[in-house]
């Protein structure tokens, strides 16, 4: 039990490689890459977290209180932006590429190799 | 003085965001100019914090937070003469291709400064920092900047293909990165590079911290395109516009690799002591496996970019190498070695778009001939090829004799490296010889053609782009004769990797004690230097002459076959690209599981 | 490579690269025993030395300040990489037929965008007394303007998203964040120090320069994502169907 979220978020990193590495269509490529970055927010805020701790709140609350990591959550909001915004370009990139090849099949767009 | 090292980011910053809000409203050429004060700003303020951080690392802590009790809790930029020194050659070459692309790109060129000064920010952000989250923003900054930049050319599939290949797998580098650092983080409750070293030399957890290094090694990897990382390298750097490629050949490409130094000697270096060559080994080897392999691959090419693409990654092995060594002399190699390649790379790739604007192409082949008449573009062009084979106190020449040094107790090292460094600088005299002097094959089917380009849209401005392209070669082919560059270099390596040092400033304010000052001349060198860069020479030379003959010899079945088989590894298709990674990732991992335990 | 070659490579490597990670993990502190003094040492001094009740913002806007400057300059930079790609085939401003009939969706039109803007610019105020902030708040409130698109139709949306409001607002939020941290290191401290009266914990007045911070941040935010929605609306409604 108290590994289990450690191992939903290396889950999480391996079924979005795989997707990554199996897809055949520039959106789902992206969503793909999105997943793998989630496992990284799950263990950011598993790794923060403190047994019976509330939010990092302290509103008429006593300082002292028993609370989780705030700084983990300030970097999984980071990294959710990092995210937005490459999946933002990527996504712009497959419009691009259907208006020119017609296609946003990865296969079928290397026309750059060797 | 640590208040200049802010401005060193958020000078172009500022530019940035003015560039792109006043983008409807200025005039084009006024953008432009706001773009070169911006990175020539950088570029002097860089040069400033390198002089002074040479009497000791400059450290900035932002927001005013200080350590509290031993404990770090703000984020800091801490400018030591070798990370100084590369942010200045980062505003450098980012000013060169401003000038030159205010020449070079169209009429309509939207938001390309706002672009380039991002781009320039977040490296200057990511030498400095000293904090590993904080690198991680700078690298994805960096990042999202260039895969824009790369996709720049709208018009064709290739920029775009370029473009996707290039983001996601960096973007999958990033998050390996971001694994790491929540392992590492976990583990001792810090994101500042010191204090991560600190608490790393205590306590056990031995498979979390080498599982966090392995990651984050491979995510800097990924940037600086190393084997089996390397494949997006070519596709990105064939297809961007020639000013993008001069400062993401010059300058991004190796910030990945002092990524790789820096988080190894502030972080790792202190738990795996005892097991230093392991590591070392492994790096050694990935860094000569790319030197070869870029080499080969670049030998194998006909567009002009994409070869230059190529010897990028053989050059990258090569300070891959030198870092690999575990010893300042081969960390002040690499730095010699970094900043001669990015002078001579830049000008290279300046002179493929004066190229494509005066000729219309940029494939060795189509050219054939047509470059008889740009006689200047020819010696630039066959100087910078030299420069970057090195003969005696030409250009990488003094990165090499100190990475040779190095090696010295593993004497099959240097041979490799200067087999490497010949490969490519014989592909780029072959492509010289064939455009510039019309001699050699016209045909030749083994390097196969990549998709057209279109020449800028502007007029060729020469009386800019000539000198800004000739500036930056002179400039690279002088490195090896700037008298106390390497004596400065090797004391700044040296105090690059003195971990101890680093923390006792970072977290407790200990200035290092005074050095004396060094003097400015010319180190003596020794005989074996001297003559691997004539022969480094001599072997360009031959290869490329059997480059230009190899289809009039017949087929050689033993070489074309191998040659073609990986060829077809770099085959532009995404899966295979982040396979390939995963590939990677995991050997390295195993390597390191097995080695470190 | 085929497909079948592919994945027989990564197959193996796949199950090596998860052993890697399954590795690593093994090692972490178990779920729920956070160690480190990072998070604890934030949580004491929060409102002693900055006056903010809400911990995450403190550490976003203050002690980790550098940190959000480079992420809002992200989300920037994407923003001018995703107009500059899809720029180009002058594409025109032109009005499609693009009506909403139901009265139902317009009468929700008239009401639901102000009500989650109000929502959004609620949330970037109280961001350091409760949880929410800047980002959060911005990002609202760029979603009150896609309600308002779905609801009301393009040209309602056209007049707020275009490039002469979008553009400098953008350039402000992000040169913004800048000018504060210079300003600091203008009255001879560290970049981006907090030079303003931190005001009273659990009020709106608390943070100090942080604040401004906040706000530049939930500026540029909603322009960011304004001019993203833009462009890719405007990519649908002018091709047409593709």
């Amino acid at each position: 039990m108290s590994y289990a979220p450690y191992a939903v978020a290396a889950w999480i990193c391996v079924v979005g490689l795989y997707g990554i590495v199996t897809s055949r269509n520039l959106i789902h490529l992206g969503v793909c890459l999105t997943v793998t970055q989630s496992s990284t927010y799950v263990l950011l805020l598993a790794v923060g977290y403190v047994h019976n701790g509330g939010p990092p709140i302290f509103t008429g609350v006593p300082p002292g209180t028993r609370a989780v990591d705030p700084v983990v959550q300030a970097l999984t909001l980071t990294d959710i932006v990092v995210s937005v915004t490459v999946l933002a370009l990527i996504l712009a990139l497959a419009l691009d590429v259907h208006r020119h090849a017609g296609t946003i099949d990865p296969d079928e767009i290397a026309e750059l190799h060797g | 003085m640590s208040w200049l090292l802010p401005l060193l980011v958020a000078v172009p910053l500022l530019g940035a965001a003015l560039t792109a809000a006043t983008d409807h409203v200025l005039p084009r050429h006024v953008k432009d100019l706001i773009g070169i004060a911006a990175a020539g700003t950088t570029c002097a303020f860089g040069i400033l914090v390198m002089l002074r951080s040479e009497q000791g690392d400059v450290v900035h802590w932002f927001g005013g937070w200080h350590p509290h009790g031993g404990v770090a809790l703000g984020i800091d930029f801490v400018a030591d003469p070798l990370s100084a020194a590369l942010a200045a050659l980062v505003g450098g070459i980012v000013l060169v291709a401003l000038v030159f692309s205010w020449a070079y790109l169209e009429e309509a060129a939207l938001l390309f400064d706002t672009l380039m000064l991002v781009c320039c920010a977040a490296m200057c952000g990511f030498a400095l920092s000293g904090d590993l989250f904080n690198m991680f923003v700078w690298l994805e900054l960096m990042g999202v900047a260039a895969y824009a930049l790369t996709g720049f050319e709208v018009k064709e599939i290739g920029p775009l293909q370029g473009a996707v290949n290039f983001a996601i797998v960096n973007g999958i580098g990033g998050y390996l990165i971001v694994i790491g650092i929540a392992l590492a983080y976990a583990r001792t409750g810090a994101l500042n590079l010191a204090q991560i070293g600190v608490t790393l030399t205590t306590g056990g957890g031995r498979g979390l911290v080498v599982v966090a290094m392995t990651l984050v090694v491979c995510g800097f990897l990924c940037k600086a395109a190393v084997v089996p990382f390397h494949l997006w390298l070519a596709d990105a750097y064939a297809v961007a516009p020639a000013p993008v490629c001069a400062v993401f050949a010059a300058v991004m490409t190796d910030i990945g690799l002092l990524g790789v130094a820096r988080v190894y000697w502030t972080v790792f270096s202190h738990p795996f002591a005892a097991h230093a060559p392991a590591v070392g080994d492994v790096l050694l080897a990935l860094g000569i496996a790319t030197a070869l392999l870029g080499g080969v691959m670049a030998f194998l090419q006909r567009h002009l970019k994409r070869m230059l693409a190529y010897s990028v990654t053989c050059h990258i092995g090569i300070m891959l190498a030198g870092i690999g060594l575990l010893v300042p002399a081969g960390l002040a190699g690499t730095a010699d070695l970094l900043l001669a390649h990015a002078l001579l790379v830049a000008g290279l790739f300046l002179a493929t778009g004066v190229l494509l604007a005066l000729l219309r192409s940029v494939d060795e082949l189509q050219l054939y001939g047509k470059g008889r008449r740009v006689r200047w573009l020819a010696a630039l062009w066959f100087g910078a090829a030299l420069g970057l084979a090195g003969p005696p106190y030409v250009g990488v020449w003094a990165g090499h004799a100190l990475i040779d040094e190095a090696a010295s107790g593993r004497p099959w090292i240097p041979p490799l490296l200067w087999i490497a460094g010949a490969l490519a600088s014989a592909s780029l005299l072959r492509a010289g010889v064939r455009v510039f002097l019309g001699r050699g094959a016209e045909r030749d089917p083994l390097l196969s053609p990549e998709m057209r380009e279109q020449p800028p849209g502007r007029g060729t401005r020469l009386a800019i782009l000539a000198p800004a392209t000739a500036v930056t070669v002179v400039l690279g082919l002088l490195v090896s004769v700037v008298p106390g560059l390497t004596q400065r270099t090797e004391e700044a390596a040296a105090r690059f990797s003195d971990r101890a040092a680093y923390a006792s400033l970072v977290l407790r304010g200990a200035a290092a004690p005074h050095t004396a000052p060094l003097p400015f001349a010319l180190e003596p060198t020794s005989l074996e230097s001297v003559l691997y860069g004539i022969g480094a020479v001599l072997l360009a030379a031959a290869l490329a002459a059997f480059g230009l003959r190899r289809p009039q010899l017949g087929g050689i079945p033993l070489l074309v076959a191998p040659a073609r088989a990986v060829k077809a590894v770099h085959s532009g298709v995404i899966g295979d690209y982040v396979m390939w990674l995963t590939v990677g990732t995991a050997v390295i991992g195993g390597i390191w599981a097995v080695a470190l335990r | 490579m085929s497909r079948r070659a592919r994945l027989a490579i990564f197959a193996p490597a796949l199950v090596g690269f998860a052993a890697l990670l399954v590795w690593g993990v093994a090692g972490l502190p178990h779920f729920g025993h956070y160690r480190g003094p990072y998070g604890h040492v934030v949580n004491r001094i929060v409102i002693p030395e900055r006056h903010v009740s809400n911990a995450v913002n403190a550490t976003t806007y203050d002690i980790r300040g550098f940190d959000t400057m480079g992420e809002e300059f992200i989300l920037f930079a994407a923003v001018t990489g995703v107009v500059l790609l899809l720029r180009g085939s002058g594409r025109t401003r032109a009005e499609k037929d693009d009506v909403v009939r139901s009265d139902v969706v317009r009468a929700a039109g008239a009401v639901a965008p102000a009500v989650v803007v109000l929502v959004g610019l609620w949330v970037a105020a109280f961001g350091f007394v409760t949880p929410g902030g800047g980002f959060q708040g911005g990002v609202a409130v760029a979603g009150g303007a896609a309600v308002l698109f779905v609801t009301l139709g393009y040209r309602a949306w056209s007049r707020l998203g275009n490039e002469s409001i979008l553009d400098p607002l953008e350039g402000l939020g992000a040169g913004g964040y800048v000018v504060v941290g210079v300003a600091a290191l203008a009255s001879g401290l560290p970049f981006l120090t907090n030079i303003f009266g931190f005001g009273v914990a659990g009020t709106l007045r608390s943070g100090g320069s942080a604040e401004l911070l906040n706000w530049a941040a939930a500026i540029e935010v909603a322009a960011a994502n304004l001019i993203l929605m833009t462009e890719f609306v405007e990519q649908y409604l002018v091709r047409g169907r593709s």
